[in-house]
């Protein structure tokens, strides 16, 4: 066995054995226990909800009506299957026409037709997945970094450094401004960077933001701007979730509307990564965009994108329905109004119990703020607490430490993957758990393991417990998961 | 302001040619795309010979789906199950569709092997799936050992973001262009002396652009070889079941059964449904590795690739339909055969010499004679000729990194049979009167003198006149 471990490490890629794919972490215990006994209404209503799956469920059946509506759009249906042998010999990586026209039309009008997008820009990939690794490849060369704000998507580590040689470098975000980018924070991790002779030559932001939900103003989106032209470093913008923008307050501002006003702007710096796997729910379809200002990133990626074009058939589909402009006018509407009741209804249901979230307007999550209720303020604390939030309270939500926060107690909770019967489900366990806990709290005796006094909420924790049911289910960091964030191609 | 102006700098892949399109050959794409033949519409463009698609078999699958629109998630019968399809992207695959793939590949080698659903790796393509093989065996600078001629694009696939390289396993006219242990052998040896840490060898078989299949002997000498020396031998079978005559396909999971002690962990299958379905736009690509790390590495690395959940859903439908596939197998091989005797018929009577082949979507056609002198220089001018003036997009040989000039790779697979019949008119006009018009030229003579001293040079060999 150990003879046979030595071979393959000698017979492998240094990449086939390593660790960059990034899925040998402790974060998949969270998973097995969802994959063991998954909530169910009926057959198990005391299973673990799933709250990990940045997924988009909710308007599933706007889709599926105008899919009934509109069968040419599909090459299987007796009014499509006429297109059936055109579009499965298409293998052009430039895509169809078509469907580029509809992407950059959808793009446009998820920001409101305040900027348009060029069809010849449209670059496919293997998902947003996809599309990050080719940035990097076509902007990076191995060991040059990209500096990313935390906290931050944890899928970067392997999309933007496994196969390229890319490395990340944080830029921290605190939660006492709300974990704004600021300038400070950018000039402090480039000089830092650059003082370990690390190469930075990019900027990767996620706007709006994954985990935070929040949207970048419109002040700090023009800094960050500034910062890379003076640099003269690359600016990835990641705005798969542009259209899950729920409140009308403030408009989402893409980046591509910032430098039409902006003329001092170099915009072969500017990049801008999308996907329809948030925006409209179907990430099995693996739609994955670049879109480029800089011709001869549009042109290498599009070479590229032979590595990871979209299949023909679902190209053929989308053309179809995001060439619908009443269909998407009113999908990009219900969508919002669907995400934002959803998001008000949960919010509050915290507030009752008085968790509060990062104030957010965008995404598919919330972001729990949990300090208080940490034995001490450390990864370790949040670590158990995460296990409590999974094995007692049987929620599968996602710890800050796994995006790379820098503060210990925050947790991203997914809400739009389920109905509102689940999601209720959800907000009683959550409210059931901080009865107890405050009543445990007033009532019992603690437990001798040193407690958390800083506020009025406190949480005890059986440690043994927690360990025991850990060994009697084998769970360990390596073992494998189905369902795990990293097995699904996105989180 | 100055910076608008600045170019900002690019990584060193982005600004290298290792995407390999640099070459002189897009010359026929152009000439194709500005001037596409139409039997009616226009019947003097050029015919495009340079793609290889398989399209002979299209009525039956259109026939099937509407047939089966259960199979379609877009369907009535079908759309129920379009949420789950729709969310699904969990990188093993729906299990239904590795199953079918699975059962598929075992009917394509005759079921004398069976295939494992959970060695299923999905890749973006052919394409994506040898850049993944590659990215788990290789580390930069590593080479694999690759019969030559080979498919052009594997510069691209193999090595442009891997930073692997290729070391060509030189085949020759002189017996065929089979591909031999002792060449493979030499070839090794070779990169070693130099230098050069070879991981493995990478056999296309059939191969592409050959048409030819390895001879059970061939094969197991080549995974004895392997074996030996403790490398890889990734097998790319993306044309299996296009192989047309009673000289059967042998696959690399059948042979490496009889070979004693073969390691598994050195074995690894790349397939596609591109060329035996006739479905590129699909991105269907496979890696299936005997070597369990590799399967768990290609299958991490399948989220830069996955295919449509969309197009799983459809192809794990039409796969399972056993009765349908055995029957799409046997007519595709009918079909491939019926047009390849056709066209090679046709052009020994023309007094063309061809490679005789048993498989693929292509023939190796030899226009030596017609070469002004033996040069790859000659070889790109007499290809001019044929793009231009006899109107046809056959893809000369240099383009597969051959080392003989002459040899022009001919596609038949992806036109009707009135197509081919112009095609192979025109073909027996050029060796005929040398420009595919009835006037006499310079050329003709020329046709007709080379001719005479090749049939008189030439030593018996295995390809046929």
């Amino acid at each position: 066995m150990a003879a046979n471990l030595r071979n393959q490490n000698q017979l492998l890629s240094k990449m086939a054995i390593g660790d960059g794919h990034g899925e040998n972490s402790p974060y998949f215990d969270g998973w097995k226990a969802y994959d063991e006994y998954p909530y169910h209404p009926i057959d198990r209503p005391d299973g673990v909800i799933q709250m990990g799956l940045a997924e988009n469920q909710l308007c599933f059946d706007l889709i599926q009506d105008w899919l009934m509506k509109n069968p040419k759009a599909s090459i299987c249906t007796p009014d499509g299957v006429l297109n059936f042998k055109d579009t499965a010999i298409f293998q052009d990586y430039h895509g169809l026409p078509e469907f580029r026209a509809a992407m950059a039309k959808f793009m446009g009008k998820v920001r409101g037709d305040r900027v348009k997008f060029d069809p010849d820009r449209i670059v496919m990939s293997g998902g947003a997945t996809g599309a990050q690794e080719t940035i990097a490849f076509c902007l990076a060369n191995p060991g040059d970094a990209f500096l990313v704000p935390t906290p931050y998507y944890p899928g970067f580590d392997r999309d933007l450094t496994w196969r390229t040689g890319v490395q990340l470098v944080p830029v921290v975000c605190a939660s006492s401004n709300n974990f704004k980018i600021t300038k400070s924070a950018l000039e402090d991790a480039y000089r830092e960077a650059q003082e370990k002779n690390i190469r930075v030559n990019g900027l990767l932001i996620t706007n709006p933001s994954n985990p935070l939900g929040t949207i970048l103003d419109r002040q700090t989106l023009k800094g960050i701007v500034s910062f890379i032209n003076e640099k003269n470093i690359h600016l990835v913008c990641d705005e798969i979730y542009a259209a899950t923008v729920f409140t009308n307050q403030h408009n989402f501002v893409s980046v591509s509307e910032v430098i039409e006003e902006d003329t001092e702007c170099n915009r072969n710096l500017v990049h801008i990564v999308y996907s329809l796997s948030k925006d409209m729910g179907l990430p099995g379809f693996r739609v994955g965009i670049i879109y480029s200002y800089n011709d001869a990133v549009v042109n290498c990626a599009r070479k590229m994108s032979s590595f990871g074009l979209v299949s023909s058939q679902t190209q053929h589909l989308i053309a179809a329905m995001l060439s619908d402009d009443e269909f998407v006018d009113r999908f990009i509407a219900k969508s919002k109004e669907r995400l934002d009741k959803r998001h008000k209804d949960f919010t509050e249901g915290l507030k009752q119990v008085e968790i509060d979230c990062l104030n957010g307007n965008a995404g598919l999550f919330v972001w729990m703020d949990l300090h208080k209720l940490l034995k001490d303020q450390s990864f370790e604390a949040e670590m158990e607490l995460w296990k409590v939030i999974i094995n007692k309270i049987k929620l599968n939500v996602s710890p800050g430490s796994s995006f790379h926060c820098s503060e210990p107690g925050w947790f991203r909770v997914c809400i739009a993957n389920m109905d509102d019967s689940t999601m209720e489900v959800a907000l009683s366990r959550i409210r059931d758990f901080m009865h107890q806990n405050k009543d445990q709290n007033t009532e019992v005796k603690m437990p001798a393991r040193k407690l958390c006094r800083q506020s009025s909420l406190k949480l005890s924790l059986s440690r043994g417990k927690v360990e025991d049911f850990m060994s009697q289910n084998n769970m360990s960091p390596r073992t494998p998961i189905p369902h795990s964030p990293l097995v699904r191609a996105r989180t | 302001m100055a910076n608008n102006t600045k170019q900002p700098l690019l990584s060193r892949i982005a600004t290298n040619d290792g995407h390999g399109e640099n070459i002189p050959y897009f010359h026929g794409w152009y000439a194709y795309e500005r001037n596409p033949f139409h039997p009616t519409q226009n019947p003097n463009g050029v015919i495009q010979m340079g793609l290889a698609e398989n399209q002979l078999c299209f009525d039956l699958i259109t026939k099937w789906i509407k047939e089966n629109p259960e199979a379609s998630i877009c369907t009535p019968e079908g759309v129920n199950e379009f949420k789950e399809i729709a969310i699904f992207q969990d990188y093993h695959g729906l299990t239904y569709f590795r199953e079918a793939v699975a059962k598929f590949m075992g009917k394509v080698r005759g079921n004398r092997v069976t295939f494992d659903p959970a060695r299923i790796v999905m890749s973006g393509g052919a394409t994506g799936a040898n850049e993944t093989i590659m990215f788990c065996l290789a580390d930069p600078d590593d080479a694999f050992l690759v019969p030559s001629p080979y498919y052009a694009a594997f510069d691209r696939d193999l090595r442009w973001r891997t930073r692997a390289q290729i070391v060509p396993v030189n085949c020759s006219s002189s017996n065929g262009f089979r591909l031999t242990r002792t060449a493979v052998e030499e070839a090794y040896k070779e990169a070693l002396e130099s230098n050069i840490n070879v991981k493995g060898l990478l056999l296309t078989n059939p191969s592409n652009p050959l048409g030819i299949t390895l001879d059970r002997e061939t094969l197991k000498a080549l995974v004895t070889f392997v074996n030996e020396k403790n490398i890889h031998l990734v097998c790319d079978e993306i044309y299996s079941a296009t192989a047309f005559t009673a000289q059967r396909f042998v696959s690399v999971a059948e042979v490496m059964q009889e070979v004693e002690h073969c390691n598994p962990d050195l074995i690894h299958i790349i397939y596609s449904l591109s060329k035996d379905l006739g479905l590129p736009g699909f991105r269907v690509g496979i890696v299936y590795s005997y070597n369990d790390t590799v399967v768990s590495c290609a299958r991490k690395m399948s989220s830069f690739g996955l295919v449509s959940s969309q197009s799983q859903h459809f192809l794990a439908a039409l796969l399972s339909d056993e009765k349908f596939i055995d029957n799409f197998l046997l007519e595709s091989s009918k079909r491939l055969a019926k047009r390849y005797h056709f066209l090679t018929e046709g052009l020994k009577e023309a007094g063309v010499f061809y490679l005789e082949s048993n498989a693929g979507l292509f023939f190796w056609m030899d226009l030596r004679p017609l070469l002004k002198e033996q040069t790859f220089d000659a070889e790109l001018e007499l290809w001019r000729v044929i793009v231009d003036e006899v109107k046809l997009n056959v893809s000369p040989g240099s383009s597969f990194h051959g080392l003989e000039p002459g040899w022009f790779r001919v596609c038949f697979a992806h036109m009707d049979d009135e197509t081919a019949k112009v095609a192979l008119n025109r073909i027996q006009a050029f060796v005929q009167t040398g420009n595919g018009t009835t006037e006499a030229s310079p050329l003709a003579s020329l046709v007709e003198s080379t001719k005479k001293i090749s049939h008189a040079a030439q030593t018996p060999s295995p390809y046929s006149s």
